[in-house]
């Protein structure tokens, strides 16, 4: 279904207008000193389209850090429950980067697979992703070794890819990536010639992830691989938090005597409590444990349960680690281990 | 705080200043009601913690107040609160809460007019400065003026 | 560097210690991360640079690092003061680590005994340099709406993760304040109050006991500034108090003590 046109980089402006006219919201990536996040923006200067990424994903958009599940209301031995109309503004994701836009099949592949998740739904069939081919990347990117690319259309319903200075080419790729190019109307133009590999960034692959759904469960037990590989791991929970496809969370009520809230909050596998049953015992005592935890989950067990991987490369872990945890380098110590 | 009246909570102790409210009471002197009283054995055993809950709930103003030093009931559980409080002050300020909503005081016993005096003059400061607005306030099901994006 | 591996080498060789925790080459050239040698071969990989900033003290908190038994810590000053503060809060027995303080020409001094570090610490430079000074200057003396718009700012990107809390290596309570739900005294969700409440809640916990290593404000994947807030304080009880923490064997909690005269000109 793709069709191929040409957005000149001064036609931002107007596009961002025609998408504000229809009352959607635009999140893009915007820097302030030396951080790239995702916010709000009107106008396409707001907008840092040369960032290799940003420290924390744009996954709020439909999971976001807190969210309010009930409101409830105490009256003498009555509990009036009701939830809240969910915040889902008609949103128009743009910029994210390839790896991103494929986050969002892993995140919906959790949300979505055995009851309906109201908040999670809502927000995503009100979001259209504009994805932003990568130019450049990092010593941490590696999308290629888990089935991604610079330029991978998966997840995006439109896909930009700067051809030079001063022109995109456009990928529409979905109905939603249609009616947006509907919206822009005729700031599309048709487009002749190729040139989009050309631009691309260049990330050789350092693993390939396919193998390790079966491959890992053999390693499960190698305690001494999964210390070796986690002794620096302080259990800081910032890996989970700015992981675009991690879904982990936490159900808590804040509440006085009459009145509470229960919400949703993200959570991470790697916080040392976050097995303790109510019982007082816990699976997960070890940091060792909790991070074989982690890499089983993204390799092993989620393309297993629900043929997603969990981990889309985007490095975000890496980076943030306050102790160079390299999930990278620690996958291919994995891959190049014999059982 | 309603449209005109400022929500001061006060955290005291039982010994010295919450007997001297009730003396201030026994005494028929008349002062302002916007103070809830919460009583705690000592102030030695005020977390701060205590005095974030409050304007978390709303509260515009804080009084904190305990036996003189020396005559602590505990012996020295206000000289432990003393040093507490000017650290926590210093956070405050630097975090740049206005220090005019928190007050500290030593009112013992037989201080029922100095606790009416006290009260008048925080609700009165508490009332010219307005409504603390600018405090987080707790979720809790009441309406949040914005809601979670 | 050449000075650390031979020392570390020699420790390892001679069974003097079983680990040496030190830094490695990290991902990129801007970045060093903590390393566990084990074996004298193994001593080629221990870097040193101004990458090394990770308090390496906040391992002792990992069972797995205490089981292999007397540990070579490769330190900065911050290390030094954390190891004595540690072991003043009756967490750290006399024998358990070796100290390896490397000072700013890359000379390396073996440090044994908990009695070696004081004396080391004794001829340190204290309290702040002229530009932590003027950083929480500028702060200070800012107009108070602007400092508190300042500090919304920061604790608006809080995402709660606890990333300060788990670098920290004064941050050992094995049931944290944020743990308890009975009641839930700090907010589990990072909303407004609650990341107010967390980021106030550390500060004042550390208040007399942080030793000002910066590893809190390092490891924030947001950049937060909480650095400030625990030098603030920490300078507070030092003008205040006269106390410092890190520096003796001998407990000096600010906050566990008292004298008659304390300030109070602002208690009616």
């Amino acid at each position: 279904m793709t069709a191929q046109r040409i957005l000149a980089r001064q036609n931002l402006g107007p596009l961002f207008e025609r998408i504000a006219r229809d009352g959607r919201r635009i999140l893009a990536p915007v820097r302030r000193g030396d951080r790239v996040a995702f916010e709000p923006v009107t106008r396409p200067d707001e907008v840092a389209l040369d960032y290799v990424q940003t420290r924390t994903s744009a996954k709020s958009a439909v999971f976001p850090p807190y969210e309010p599940l009930l409101r409830f209301t105490l009256r003498g031995a009555d509990v009036q429950a009701d939830e809240p109309p969910p915040a889902a503004p008609p949103t128009v994701l743009f910029g994210v980067h390839p790896c991103d836009a494929a986050s969002f099949a892993t995140l919906a592949a959790v949300f979505t697979w055995d009851s309906p998740d109201p908040p999670f739904e809502r927000k995503r069939a009100n979001l259209t992703i504009i994805g932003l081919s990568c130019t450049r990347g990092d010593a941490y990117c590696f999308c290629t070794s888990v089935g991604g690319g610079p330029g991978d259309p998966r997840g995006s319903d439109i896909l930009l890819t700067p051809l030079d200075d001063t022109h995109f080419l456009v990928e529409i790729l979905t109905e939603r990536g249609q009616d947006v190019a509907q919206l822009a109307g005729p700031l599309l133009e048709p487009h002749v010639g190729n040139g989009k590999e050309a631009a691309l960034a260049r990330i050789a692959p350092r693993f390939d992830a396919r193998p390790l759904a079966a491959k890992l469960p053999a390693l499960f037990n190698h305690p001494a691989l999964w210390q070796e590989q986690s002794l620096r791991c302080l259990g800081c929970g910032a890996c989970a938090f700015v992981c675009p496809t991690c879904t982990c969370f936490d159900i808590t009520d804040e509440r006085d005597r009459y009145h509470g809230v229960r919400l949703r909050c993200w959570d991470s596998c790697g916080l040392a409590l976050f097995t303790l049953h109510a019982s007082g015992h816990n699976p997960r005592t070890k940091q060792s444990e909790r991070w074989r935890q982690r890499v089983m989950h993204k390799f092993a067990y989620q393309p297993e349960r629900l043929g997603v991987l969990g981990c889309v490369g985007c490095g975000r872990c890496s980076r943030a680690c306050p102790v160079d945890m390299n999930l990278a380098q620690h996958v291919q110590q994995l891959a190049e281990t014999a059982v | 705080m309603s449209a005109l009246e400022p929500k001061i909570v006060a955290f005291v102790c039982n010994w010295c200043t919450y007997a001297g409210a009730d003396l201030t009471g026994t005494s028929r002197i008349k002062y302002a009601p916007n103070v809830r009283m919460i009583r705690l054995p000592c102030t030695g055993r005020i977390d701060f913690m205590l005095l974030l809950q409050a304007f978390g709930k709303g509260a515009d103003g804080v009084i904190v107040s305990g036996c003189h030093p020396g005559d602590c009931h505990y012996t020295a559980g206000n000289f432990h609160a003393r040093r507490r409080w000017t650290v926590f002050r210093r956070l405050l300020d630097f975090l740049g809460v206005d220090l005019r909503r928190v007050h500290f005081a030593w009112v013992s016993a037989a201080e029922g007019a100095k606790w009416a005096a006290l009260v008048n003059d925080v609700t009165a400061q508490i009332r010219a400065l307005g409504p603390y607005t600018d405090f987080p306030q707790r979720l809790d099901g009441r309406p949040q003026p914005a809601e979670v994006a | 560097m050449d000075a650390l591996r031979t020392k570390a080498r020699e420790l390892l060789a001679a069974g003097a210690v079983q680990l040496v925790v030190g830094y490695a080459a990290g991902s990129e050239p801007g970045r060093a991360r903590p390393c566990f040698v084990r074996t004298p071969a193994e001593a080629d990989g221990l870097i040193w640079n101004e990458h090394c900033r990770q308090n390496l003290a906040t391992y002792l908190q990992k069972p797995e690092v205490r089981a292999f038994g007397r540990v070579a810590l490769v330190a900065r000053p911050s290390t030094l003061r954390a190891l004595l503060q540690l072991a003043a809060e009756s967490q750290l027995g006399e024998g358990r680590v070796v100290a390896l303080f490397v000072t700013d020409d890359g000379a390396v001094a073996e440090l044994p005994t908990l009695a070696a570090i004081e004396e080391a610490v004794a001829q340190l430079p204290r309290g702040l340099t002229a530009a932590e000074h003027q950083e929480l200057e500028r702060i200070a003396a800012l107009p108070r709406a602007e400092r508190w718009a300042f500090w919304a700012g920061e604790f608006a990107r809080c995402i709660k993760c606890y990333a300060c809390r788990a670098a920290c290596p004064l941050c050992y309570c094995a049931r944290c304040i944020t743990e308890a739900n009975q009641p839930q005294w700090i907010p589990v969700s990072s909303d407004p109050l609650g990341n107010l409440e967390w980021n106030v809640v550390r500060a004042m916990h550390l208040a007399g006991r942080c030793i000002e290593c910066g590893s809190c404000s390092d490891a924030c994947p947001e950049g937060l500034r909480l650095d400030l807030l625990n030098r603030v304080l920490a300078e507070e009880v030092r003008t205040q108090f006269g106390a410092e923490p890190g520096l003796s064997l001998r407990k000096d909690y600010a906050l566990a003590s008292f004298r008659p005269d304390d300030k109070q000109e602002y208690i009616r």
